[in-house]
């Protein structure tokens, strides 16, 4: 439904400065898009490319089969977009602001009152309708912003971080309109395709069924959420606290020296031995907590509990991580973002999880 | 130029929601009440004519009409609001003509509001209705010509107090360029064809005719092409700006 090809635009004249460059995508319907990023990244500036704000230096967009740039109003027609921070006209109340869109969209009458109804039951405005746009809470002006987006029902919707600067209950709530909108058919019944724009990690995990990577102006890698932690170092990595043996003296002695002669272990993170205090939930003594860092993201967990069997250590709690997105995320935007971003920039899946990623 | 008659409306109904249309209205009222009758001295000089009332639009205009155009484009730009319009399904010129119309209207809308006036002068005497018709109708196109200017100044600056000051100063050179001294001085420095060409430029002149009631096509056409420039130019300002 969205298809971005090979799009750049290069803000200033001459050698300015290269905010997207050569970005291409595809989004079909019923898919959950994340643009994830640093600030800066380039994000906003596609966003706005698609949805015809900006004119692309090079490259185009094409939305449900029409061209952003020989068919800008067309595009716009298909698209719902929140801009980022919710821009609204801040003296208009809910109701004239939603009918000022509703009439722009080519709505009037009773269509034009049904859809200002549904919408607003939609993102619940209902108590506010006739208040002005400025004197809502953060909240609700978000809540009034993704009411215009999709007051037409498109088939397409982008959301440049719809939930930034919102308290957690707002986050959550505009989440779940997000969601039950991907799933919940259009006019057409053949899914909505839906883009957000964010630097939340969780958020992806949240809502979206895949995830872009994009750092300066480049994409860097195109997954599912979970094909993006499992480029994560930390995946299948195990993190378990242990009671290590005592030496002749009675002083516990590391376990770290022998985890990490394991085959697959990469690297060992020791947070070192506490002396836990008796109390009713266990018996008091030296602990050692540490996380093991698998080599090229293989399972450790077997060899981790034969090893603790043989050796006579009790483990108090293990546990096996997925990956850690947030460390993918800093791995991928915060290196040369040039050298191997530039190879994946124009393919659409990640071939193959980069196991220790740096 | 689908699109054009909301975008009017929004516009529009916004002076109204907020105090600007009351301030303007009344400061409009009061000064063109003041001019005429104490600068002009209208009952003093005991004619049943509008034309000191006329006389003073271009000064009245001059402070007060920026003060309409100003927040046109750079409010928008300032609040961002200038991305959810233009990535609504209208065109540009759709946004920019509907915003400039919308600022004309209101414009008519205080202008029309000095009725009384015309009805005080025909209580008053006789005085020749199709005069005073051409006077409104030449200061409603003068309005416009500022307003046009004003609205491209608002579209390059994110500052609605750069705007004004730009667009007066601007209104200040448009009105001026035909009066002796500046003539005077342009002749300095320019060639004499030079001077004539922006001397035909003042707004001044033109409008001392039309206030005198008569409505020169050319004068008319002036105006309109002034009008016609501008808010095209107000399109290509804000597709270059409209990015930063």
């Amino acid at each position: 439904m969205i298809s971005i090809r090979k799009i750049s635009k290069r803000y200033g004249t001459g050698s300015g400065i290269l905010a997207v460059d050569n970005v291409s995508l595809e989004v079909g319907p019923g898919e959950v898009l994340g643009f994830l990023g640093p600030n800066g990244a380039g994000k906003s500036t596609t966003m706005k490319m698609v949805t015809g704000f900006l004119t692309p230096t090079s490259g185009t967009a094409v939305v449900c089969g029409r061209d952003v740039v020989e068919d800008p109003v067309g595009v716009k027609a298909a698209i719902g977009y929140l801009p980022e921070g919710a821009p609204n006209y801040p003296d208009m109340t809910v109701r004239s602001f939603l009918d000022f869109v509703a009439q722009v969209r080519g709505f009037s009458g009773t269509e034009k009152h049904r859809r200002i109804d549904t919408v607003v039951d939609r993102v619940q405005l209902r108590g506010v309708l006739r208040q002005p746009i400025e004197t809502l809470s953060k909240g609700f002006k978000r809540r009034v912003g993704l009411a215009q987006s999709m007051l037409h029902d498109p088939p397409v919707l982008i959301l440049d971080e719809p939930t930034d600067g919102l308290d957690p209950n707002q986050k959550h709530e505009v989440r779940n309109v997000i969601r039950a909108l991907a799933t919940s058919a259009d006019h057409q019944n053949s899914g909505r395709a839906v883009v957000l724009s964010t630097h939340i990690l969780e958020e992806v995990e949240a809502v979206c069924s895949r995830a872009i990577i994009i750092a300066k102006g480049k994409l860097l890698v195109d997954g599912t959420p979970a094909e993006l932690r499992a480029m994560s170092k930390y995946h299948n990595a195990v993190t378990l606290t242990v009671v290590p043996p005592t030496g002749a003296g009675g002083e516990p002695l590391s376990v770290a020296k022998e985890l990490g002669d394991i085959k697959w272990v990469a690297s060992i993170e020791d947070k070192g031995v506490v002396h836990v205090p008796v109390s009713p939930a266990g018996p008091g003594g030296p602990r050692q907590t540490l996380t093991l860092v698998p080599k090229g993201g293989r399972p450790l967990l077997g060899d981790v509990t034969s090893l603790c069997k043989s050796k006579g250590w009790a483990i108090e709690t293990i546990a096996v991580e997925g990956g850690r997105l947030d460390d993918v995320f800093r791995t991928l935007t915060t290196k040369d973002a040039g050298k191997d971003a530039a190879k994946d920039s124009n393919t659409n899946k990640v071939a193959e999880p980069v196991g220790g990623a740096a | 130029m689908k699109g054009l008659l909301p975008v009017f409306k929004r516009e529009l109904s916004g002076y109204f929601t907020t105090p600007v249309a009351l301030v303007f209205i009344v400061i409009f009222l009061f000064l063109a009440g003041v001019f005429t009758f104490n600068l002009g001295a209208y009952f003093e000089r005991g004619q049943a004519d509008m034309v000191v009332f006329f006389n003073f639009h271009p000064w009245l205009y001059l402070f007060l009409i920026p003060a309409v155009s100003m927040r046109l484009w750079a409010e928008e730009r300032k609040s961002g609001t200038i991305e959810l319009l233009l990535t609504l399904p209208i065109s540009l010129s759709a946004a920019v003509v509907g915003k400039f119309l919308a600022a004309w209207a209101f414009a008519g809308i205080a202008l029309a509001l000095t009725f009384p006036l015309w009805i005080t002068t025909n209580y008053l005497g006789s005085p020749d209705n199709g005069v005073i018709l051409a006077g409104y109708l030449g200061s409603l196109l003068m309005a416009g010509a500022f307003l046009a200017i004003g609205s491209c100044i608002s579209a390059s600056t994110k500052s609605q107090v750069i705007a004004f000051i730009i667009s007066v100063v601007i209104c200040v050179l448009f009105m001026l360029a035909g009066i002796r001294e500046v003539q005077g001085f342009l002749a300095d420095w320019l060639p004499v064809q030079a001077v004539q060409v922006l001397g035909g430029f003042s707004f001044l002149t033109r409008f001392e005719a039309i206030s005198r009631g008569v409505l020169d096509a050319r004068d008319v056409l002036f105006f309109a092409s002034i009008i016609g420039v501008f808010v095209a130019a107000t399109g290509v300002v804000v597709n270059m700006k409209k990015a930063v």
